[in-house]
């Protein structure tokens, strides 16, 4: 892999961990001394992707803005990765007039056409949609794919099944994503999934099946640049499972009380841990490191302001937009 | 249903030119004329291809257009609705067909928080120019899993319109209009209109249909008979019961409009409040269940409105809140039959 590559997924995946600590800031600053989690700037629920940077960085670094990205209720880093207008997606978190969905649709719902983003807060259930996107870059033919990303949890779902048949069977260019970070919620994969890997499913529809171990970013770049490249040249789906992890809650006020894991997380943390691989190889000095953190947390503040600035949409316009 | 189809086709234009079709072929008929018009319209779904739909609603249409748009499925709802949905988001106007309104339990999830709310949540920035057909109604002892009409319960849930013809001008109006349609539209035809030569036969289900382009407005009644004496409001096979009784009752000095809702989202309000201004008497006949649904939608729209519009209380004749049975006489015992229509008119009548 080339060191302009290299740099770049760790250029996307400090842009995603600095927006998700933005967030975490901004989420929580008006929710003390006590945690409502109605209250504040940023209302409703908040499922931040800490700790999955990898696979959003790995995939969508593959991906152009012709593409289709389904995520899932954690959807920011694959937003950010797939290049979603930022200013708008915050000022949609933050319920704003000028946020991708006028603050209908808060955080899960975050949908820009103009990069073929979507995301559904229902588990499993943005495979489906995907498919259409597919099957309309097919006919359309056009050799744009279409990325469907769930957690593990949703391998379990009737839709996720039903949608990798449909898929092969009719060889559309999907790439089905997996995000294995452990626990669906407070499940942990070992007491809800029949088998160590959701890879091996993959065989029970005749199509390539991988899992990536390490959370490592570069194997997620290689093993999607062949499913994303099989994809684009018409050869069919395949499906991609990265055991990733949640440095987080599942969201936040989640007292994480059934993590028995929660010791040996900070060490897993990918972006110290590809950070350190990098400098280790010369290719990343302490002033990059920082020029990189800077980069980052202005265009996030920025994103931030601009929410921040945006009105609150008028509670008479409520009833707006239900049709088209 | 002479009156609705000539209606119909005087608003088309004024040399419409039509011919006598079965519901069934002029529903197929709008979906072929849509197929030609737009190379983004094609048709999904269970048995669609070579079978022609298991209810003749795309008879045809695999030899005219070839397997590329009109697709057979796998038995994944979730996924081919899902991917209809999809399809839609990118511009193109698919056509999915759930088999049975009934099987909507296995892919809701698709139609309620997808197809309805993508619009909404994203600011009107997503359109899902989409159209899902499916067959309704009971009456021919298929039992309870393949018997419901369950309009209301789509129509309850917000961002999807709901139509139901009961004709065969209207099944070809509102297809065209739905196909057209930017937003998704719930096409729901009952199997007992659509002149099926397996089900016993309905002089109804055959009608004059215009030839050319025709539109039905998604939103707008229909008069299909008019009275002074009472408003039955009705939809879908129901109305030819409704007719049935209206032309039988009328040698009793019983003059009855039957108002044909033709779309439940949006509901024609006006038109049945007109219709009421003029009779006084209200009687709602929906093969749907009777609690929390049409029914009690109308009269309470014309509750809201005026309740002094009422000269008698509100009647409705609708199913019962029971699964609907499978032997021949517990069926008819719950659908809304003629004899059901005919002693709920004489009862708000005060005969």
């Amino acid at each position: 892999m080339d060191t302009a590559t290299r740099l770049d997924l760790y250029r996307t995946m400090m842009l995603i961990r600095t927006y998700e600590e933005a967030i975490l800031r901004e989420y929580h600053a008006d929710k003390k001394p006590v945690f409502d989690i109605g209250a504040g700037a940023i209302p409703g629920e908040m499922h931040l992707s800490a700790g999955q940077e990898p696979v959003a960085a790995g995939v969508c670094a593959h991906l152009t803005s012709s593409d289709a990205v389904t995520a899932t209720h954690r959807p920011h880093h694959f937003a950010i990765a797939h290049g979603v207008d930022m200013h708008r997606m915050t000022a949609e978190i933050f319920g704003r007039v000028d946020g991708l969905g006028k603050g209908r649709g808060g955080h899960m719902h975050l949908f820009d056409p103009d990069v073929h983003f979507s995301c559904s807060g229902i588990i499993a259930e943005g495979y489906p949609p995907a498919l259409g996107q597919a099957m309309a870059f097919q006919r359309r033919g056009t050799d744009a794919v279409a990325v469907a990303v769930t957690g593990e949890g949703a391998a379990n779902q009737g839709a996720f099944h039903e949608s990798l048949n449909l898929a092969a069977l009719w060889k559309l260019p999907v790439v089905f994503v997996i995000e294995d970070n452990e626990w669906g919620i407070s499940v942990p994969r070992s007491a809800s999934t029949c088998v160590t890997s959701n890879a091996d499913r993959a065989a029970g529809y005749g199509i390539p099946g991988t899992r990536v171990e390490d959370n490592s970013v570069e194997a997620v770049h290689h093993a999607a640049s062949e499913a994303v490249a099989r994809a684009r040249a018409g050869d069919g789906p395949s499906l991609l499972e990265v055991h990733t992890l949640r440095l987080w809650g599942h969201f936040e006020g989640d007292p994480q009380a059934y993590r028995h894991d929660l010791d040996g997380v900070p060490g897993r943390d990918p972006l110290p841990t590809y950070e350190q691989k990098l400098r280790d190889e010369g290719l990343l000095d302490e002033a990059a490191v920082k020029s990189v953190a800077a980069d980052a947390s202005e265009r996030v503040e920025d994103a931030i302001t601009f929410a921040r600035r945006s009105p609150l949409p008028d509670p008479k316009e409520a009833r707006d937009l239900v049709f088209a | 249903m002479s009156l609705t189809g000539a209606a119909d086709a005087s608003h088309a234009s004024a040399s419409t030119t039509t011919r006598k079709l079965s519901t069934s072929k002029a529903m197929v008929e709008a979906v072929a004329a849509e197929m030609e018009r737009d190379r983004d319209v094609f048709v999904m779904g269970e048995d669609v291809g070579a079978y022609g739909g298991i209810f003749s609603s795309t008879t045809g249409l695999l030899d005219r257009f070839g397997p590329q748009r009109v697709v057979d499925t796998p038995i994944s709802e979730s996924a081919f609705i899902g991917a209809a949905i999809g399809a839609a988001v990118e511009g193109m106007r698919p056509i999915a067909e759930l088999m049975f309104v009934d099987f909507f339990g296995v892919c809701m999830d698709q139609i309620y928080n997808h197809m309805a709310k993508i619009h909404y949540e994203s600011g009107g920035n997503v359109r899902v120019p989409m159209v899902l057909t499916t067959a309704v109604g009971g009456g021919y002892s298929d039992g309870a899993q393949h018997s419901q009409c369950l309009w209301g319960t789509f129509a309850h849930l917000p961002g999807m319109k709901v139509v139901a013809p009961s004709n065969p001008a209207d099944a070809k109006g509102l297809m065209t209009s739905a196909i057209r349609d930017d937003n998704p539209v719930v096409y729901m035809f009952h199997k007992g209109i659509m002149g099926l030569p397996w089900m016993a036969k309905n002089p109804r289900s055959v009608g004059p249909v215009p030839e050319e382009d025709h539109e039905v407005p998604i939103g707008k009644a229909a008069i299909a008979r008019p009275g002074t004496d009472v408003t039955i409001a009705t939809l879908s096979l129901s109305v030819h019961h409704a007719l049935d009784v209206a032309d039988e009752l009328a040698g009793d000095d019983i003059d009855c409009e039957v108002v044909d809702l033709r779309s439940l989202v949006p509901l024609d309000t006006d038109t049945i409040l007109e219709s009421v201004g003029r009779t006084g008497r209200l009687l709602v006949v929906d093969e749907d269940y009777r609690s929390f649904g049409v029914s009690g939608e109308i009269i309470a729209r014309v509750a809201e409105h005026d309740p002094g519009m009422l000269s008698a209380p509100p009647v409705r004749v609708a199913v019962p809140d029971v699964p609907i049975p499978y032997a021949r006489g517990l069926e008819d015992a719950v659908l809304p039959t003629s004899e059901r229509i005919r002693t709920a008119v004489f009862g708000v009548m005060g005969r």
